[in-house]
């Protein structure tokens, strides 16, 4: 009886503590919402897709804050996931055991640097670097779309490096982890077919790969929400242009640099309105990754039953 | 033990007391919530903490929000005072709940800051060659409206890159009031805001990321207040006034902006002093004003506060030199005190 009752406590506490989660996205949503009304009532969908941001005249458009955004993290991701997968790979396949320890925790330090730190190391370190680079780089190339734009050093480049390195703790951690959470079993019938360590890693990673997907999102929810270092580095001027080396803006950047001094009503919303944008972006990309995650596992169900999966996936 | 135990409503009386002594002494206390400008804040965090030592009970806090928050608090009358780097517009006067009053506390001027390679002499500026640099219409640094007004200085052929506050801030406010006297274009496409739409430029978040980006960047021109420039010793150039000299920023030539201004004051105290006339006047600087209703609700923290104001005004006005701020005219002061007369404390 005592023991019932304890249960039932037990359940409904940690209930509540769940649903004051889904209580907090909840009343995210609707003040967001609630604040952006004046601006999503003067310009509706124009919003998403226009690039004017005049706060003299009163016209924002959030096109060029959305398109920073995007870019840089998914340069950030292009540049994180193969160092951080290697990074993982290492340490949970290949490393010997005296370098693990002192390796995981230099990885983990990385992701316990204040933010604003990574910031002025951009300033200070990684901006002129990418200047001298933007000013050694041939003029055949300067003159390509992707990489013409003022030798100044502040870019789209120079934000997604930063976020680069920002990300690549928490994506390798993971991926670390669900690396050696990957059966015994699933190497060893790998290595009793006759496979390399090459193949039998790369059984090890088929196997684990919907966690190995689930690590590089984590990664990118990281670099689309990261404010302080990017707006620090990444030149801030709202524009949507191809260049990498062409100074941008994201839509967090814009937040953090104007809230405080939106003078006007419109002002204000339009900037409340550019947090419910980057809440709907992050809503809709979590829910993706959800969906490709659950895919994924479904489509592995059946094939493991079979016992040639290891073997099939080390031959490829 | 047991005897305290037995005692235990003896100790439950005394401490009642004590709380009762407290919440009397509280009633004496006054805590006065303000917020706004970051341009003023290092003045008014001295002064606050200057006046509490003469006044112990009272004590002023002050969060250097932003002028845009702190005209919303005040607004919303979250804070009894609010405080801000430009004057509020009709609109911002007509939404609040009561009628706000202008106090100008100190004065600030902003500078170009440069980054030339090769150029150590003093560069320049004009007004207008100024607004044509921020609006990307001069991009080399040998341009003739440069060199003209800088003769015997050898300018590189360089591109000039523009660098700007990212964030909103009153340096930019009176930047772009600067701008918009002296260029009809700048004033007709950009205009005058805490924030606008740059035209060309890199954005540097604060003081500091403007200042780090000038100083890497060769090429490179920006804009700062007097006060961080003097505290990091960055070179900066004079720029011409409405009579035609050209004026290095210094408190000197700041409070004379604001003299050659007295004439024209409004009552109200909403008034630009940038481009100011007067030979001495430095053009580009602006006063930072204090808000307050000037019917209060709450009448101890109206009189605490207009006492504090007088000692500001007078007194207080001896802490803005080191501090990198110019002190208020005299005649602006006498002004000031005759409108303190109108907040009702009764």
């Amino acid at each position: 009886m005592i023991r019932r009752s304890g249960d039932r406590v037990f359940y409904t506490s940690t209930g509540a503590f769940a649903l004051v989660l889904v209580l907090i996205v909840g009343a995210i949503a609707v003040v967001l919402f609630r604040e952006s009304e004046l601006s999503i009532r003067a310009f509706g969908l124009r919003f998403w897709e226009t690039s004017t941001w005049d706060p003299v005249a009163g016209n924002f458009g959030a096109f060029p804050f959305i398109w920073g955004t995007l870019y840089s993290s998914f340069l950030a991701l292009l540049i994180a996931t193969p160092v951080a997968l290697g990074i993982a790979i290492f340490l949970s396949e290949l490393s010997p055991s005296w370098l693990r320890t002192p390796l995981t925790f230099l990885t983990e330090l990385l992701a316990a640097i204040p933010s604003i730190v990574y910031g002025l190391w951009g300033i200070f370190v990684l901006v002129p670097r990418i200047r001298d680079l933007q000013l050694a780089l041939p003029e055949w190339v300067t003159t390509m779309p992707f990489f013409s734009g003022p030798p100044v050093g502040v870019s789209l480049l120079t934000a997604a490096v930063v976020l680069a390195i920002m990300i690549i703790p928490f994506t390798s951690s993971v991926a670390r982890e669900v690396l050696r959470a990957v059966p015994l079993s699933q190497r060893e019938g790998a290595y009793a077919l006759g496979s390399t360590r090459w193949e039998a890693t790369k059984a090890a990673l088929f196997y684990a790969r919907t966690g190995i997907i689930g690590a590089i999102l984590l990664g990118l929810g990281r670099a689309i929400g990261e404010t302080m270092a990017v707006t620090m580095v990444i030149g801030n001027r709202p524009v949507a242009l191809w260049s990498v080396f062409e100074p941008h803006s994201t839509m967090a950047s814009v937040i953090a640099n104007e809230f405080t001094e939106a003078d006007s009503d419109l002002y204000l919303s339009s900037l409340v309105e550019v947090g419910l944008v980057l809440f709907t972006i992050t809503l809709v990309i979590n829910f993706a990754s959800r969906l490709l995650i659950w895919r994924m596992t479904r489509q592995r169900a059946p094939r493991v039953a079979r016992p040639r999966v290891p073997a099939e996936s080390a031959a490829v | 033990m047991r005897r305290l135990t037995m005692r235990g409503w003896q100790l439950a009386a005394a401490a009642a007391a004590v709380l009762g002594l407290t919440v009397g002494l509280a009633a004496q206390n006054l805590t006065i919530n303000g917020a706004g400008a970051t341009f003023p804040d290092p003045i008014y965090q001295k002064w606050f903490a200057e006046y509490n030592k003469i006044h112990p009970n009272i004590q002023i806090n002050y969060q250097a929000q932003g002028s845009g928050a702190g005209i919303r608090q005040l607004t919303a009358q979250t804070v009894f005072f609010g405080a801000s780097d430009g004057p509020m517009t009709p609109d911002q006067l007509l939404a609040a709940p009561g009628r706000v009053l202008h106090f100008p506390t100190v004065l600030g001027s902003v500078v170009p800051i440069y980054n030339i390679p090769n150029v150590t002499a003093e560069l320049k500026f004009t007004g207008p060659v100024l607004a044509d640099i921020f609006l990307g219409k001069i991009t080399r640094w040998n341009d003739p409206a440069i060199v003209r007004i800088n003769p015997g200085v050898t300018l590189p052929g360089m591109n000039i890159t523009v660098v700007h506050r990212s964030d909103g801030s009153g340096t930019s406010y009176i930047w772009t009031d600067y701008l918009q006297k002296v260029s009809p274009e700048w004033k007709q496409k950009v205009g005058n805001a805490t924030a606008v739409n740059w035209p060309v430029g890199l954005g540097g978040a604060q003081s500091d990321g403007v200042t780090a980006l000038v100083k890497q960047t060769p090429g490179t021109i920006g804009y700062v207040e007097l006060v961080y420039a003097l505290q990091n010793k960055l070179a900066y150039g004079p720029v011409q006034n409405s009579a035609g000299e050209f004026v290095k920023a210094s408190l000197a030539s700041t409070s004379a902006a604001a003299a050659a201004a007295v004439k024209q004051m409004p009552v109200d105290f909403r008034v630009s002093i940038v481009n100011a006339p007067g030979k001495d006047a430095y053009p580009v600087a602006s006063f930072t004003w204090m808000l307050f209703y000037e019917a209060p609700k709450d009448k101890p923290r109206a009189k605490a506060m207009v006492d504090f104001m007088m000692w500001a005004l007078n007194d207080g006005q001896k802490f803005t030199g080191d501090l990198g701020y110019a002190p208020l005219p005299k005649e602006v002061i006498a002004l000031e005190l005759e409108q303190l007369k109108k907040i009702k404390v009764q």
